[in-house]
């Protein structure tokens, strides 16, 4: 089942995605990157209805871009955010709505400070210290909520992140084996190992 | 454009810590209906300056008519960004949308152009404050200070010699005022024929604040700038009777 949680800290915030991709009873990858780039400071993870996922984070991703490349500026994290949200809340209520549920992160660069919004398939939006979705959500959360500190370093956030991977890998029936861990804070975005 | 060179100046300075707007109105008299801009609202006659946005406000020289239906669609497009991105427009994209709108019109449907110059004066978060002016044919630019309407060679060029970079909202305020009577048709500078806005900050929300000036105000404001030559008048009345 997929699995992401994400935590802001000092000046960042960290967002780790599973990287199994499966079907049915049959893994067909265990390196899938589910966490995309939007722009220079904007990640976002998502996870739902298998083809919406990637059909809609690119589309969210290519107008993210275009607006950066029409406007000189990127959108901040909260402009984004609220973009991402419009497109879902329009598309719930449609033809035939995308199913994705999204963790997006970013790093606002005017006022120097990092955002975490929780965002469903129906369009609801939270921004929030901390996040978490799918079954590993039920393990995540009570963790987060002991051992999470707003102001914590990138080292302290790593830890408690750990400790969410951990707890997942020993109590969910059918647990994701790695992750991709990635944060953005006021240098970029980039990749982490752990 | 000729009907601009001839339509009420507006004249627009930007300071470190906001931006000032003035405005010469050419429909006055005494029997114009003014309770509107003495009570309601949020101030100004709605003939030269107009709120465009909370950060934005907009003065207008030209068709009166072309400016109005101008000034509705940057407000819609203003709020049109607020719905979708739920944050205040940025200054220059809303200033680009009015030109693409107005840049459609020289190219597209076998229409005229709209005869209308903006001074748009506003705040965001990324530029801080900002002053641009667009034209008929759709460009536009970023000014530190500048003029359009009747006079405004004159108004540029007084601009180019007072103003300083550094400049606060109080000296800008000042400023503009002076070049405004130097360059204004009339004898004396007073709230009917002057319409005048001030965008700032709030000090403590932080949020941007426009004020556009209610005649009561610009009086009051005028006389502490030591502009109006009322009192001199009255003496004058005093010492012939």
């Amino acid at each position: 089942m997929e699995t992401s949680f994400a935590l802001t800290g000092k000046g960042y915030v960290l967002i780790a995605a599973d990287t199994t991709a499966a079907r049915s009873i049959v893994k067909m990858k265990v390196d899938e990157d589910k966490i995309k780039a939007l722009g220079p400071h904007l990640l976002m993870a998502y996870s739902g209805e298998p083809g919406d996922t990637v059909q809609f984070a690119e589309y969210v991703e290519r107008n993210i871009r275009l607006y950066q490349i029409r406007n000189t500026y990127s959108l901040r994290p909260s402009a984004a955010a609220s973009w991402v949200r419009r497109s879902l809340a329009e598309s719930i209520r449609s033809r035939h709505p995308y199913s994705v549920n999204l963790l997006l992160g970013g790093y606002d660069v005017a006022s120097h400070d990092p955002h975490l919004y929780w965002i469903d398939y129906l369009g609801t939006i939270a921004e929030v210290p901390f996040a978490a979705h799918g079954y590993g959500s039920y393990f995540a959360l009570s963790l987060l909520d002991r051992y999470h500190k707003p102001d914590a370093s990138l080292e302290e956030g790593v830890e408690t992140l750990k400790r969410c991977i951990a707890e997942v890998a020993k109590r969910l029936v059918v647990s994701p084996g790695t992750y991709k861990v990635k944060v953005v804070d006021k240098d970029g975005v980039r990749e982490i190992e752990i | 454009m000729e009907a601009i060179s001839h339509a009420g100046t507006v004249l627009g300075v930007l300071a470190k810590d906001g931006v000032v707007l003035a405005a010469e109105k050419k429909v006055t008299g005494k029997l114009l209906d003014l309770s509107s801009s003495k009570e309601g609202g949020y101030g100004g006659s709605g003939e030269k300056i107009f709120l465009l946005n909370s950060n934005v406000i907009g003065g207008v020289a030209g068709l009166t008519a072309d400016a109005n239906s101008l000034v509705n669609y940057c407000r819609s497009a203003a709020q049109k960004h607020l719905l979708t991105y739920n944050e205040d427009i940025p200054v220059e994209l809303l200033a680009q949308r009015l030109c693409d709108l107005k840049q459609g019109y020289t190219q597209y449907g076998g229409l005229r152009p709209f005869g209308v110059s903006i001074l748009y004066a506003g705040y965001d978060a990324h530029y801080n404050f900002q002053l641009y002016h667009s034209d008929p044919s759709g460009n536009y630019s970023g000014w530190k200070a500048t003029c359009i309407g009747a006079n405004s060679g004159t108004a540029q060029s007084l601009l180019k010699q007072e103003y300083k970079d550094d400049i606060t909202v109080k000296d800008a305020v000042g400023l503009v005022l002076r070049t405004m009577s130097k360059t204004m048709d009339s004898t004396t500078l007073g709230s009917e024929k002057l319409e005048f806005a001030v965008l700032t900050l709030d000090p403590e929300t932080g949020a941007p604040r426009a004020k556009i000036y209610r005649p009561h105000e610009i009086d009051a404001l005028l006389l502490s700038e030591g502009l109006t030559k009322k009192d001199e008048d009255k003496d004058a009345e005093m010492k012939s009777t």
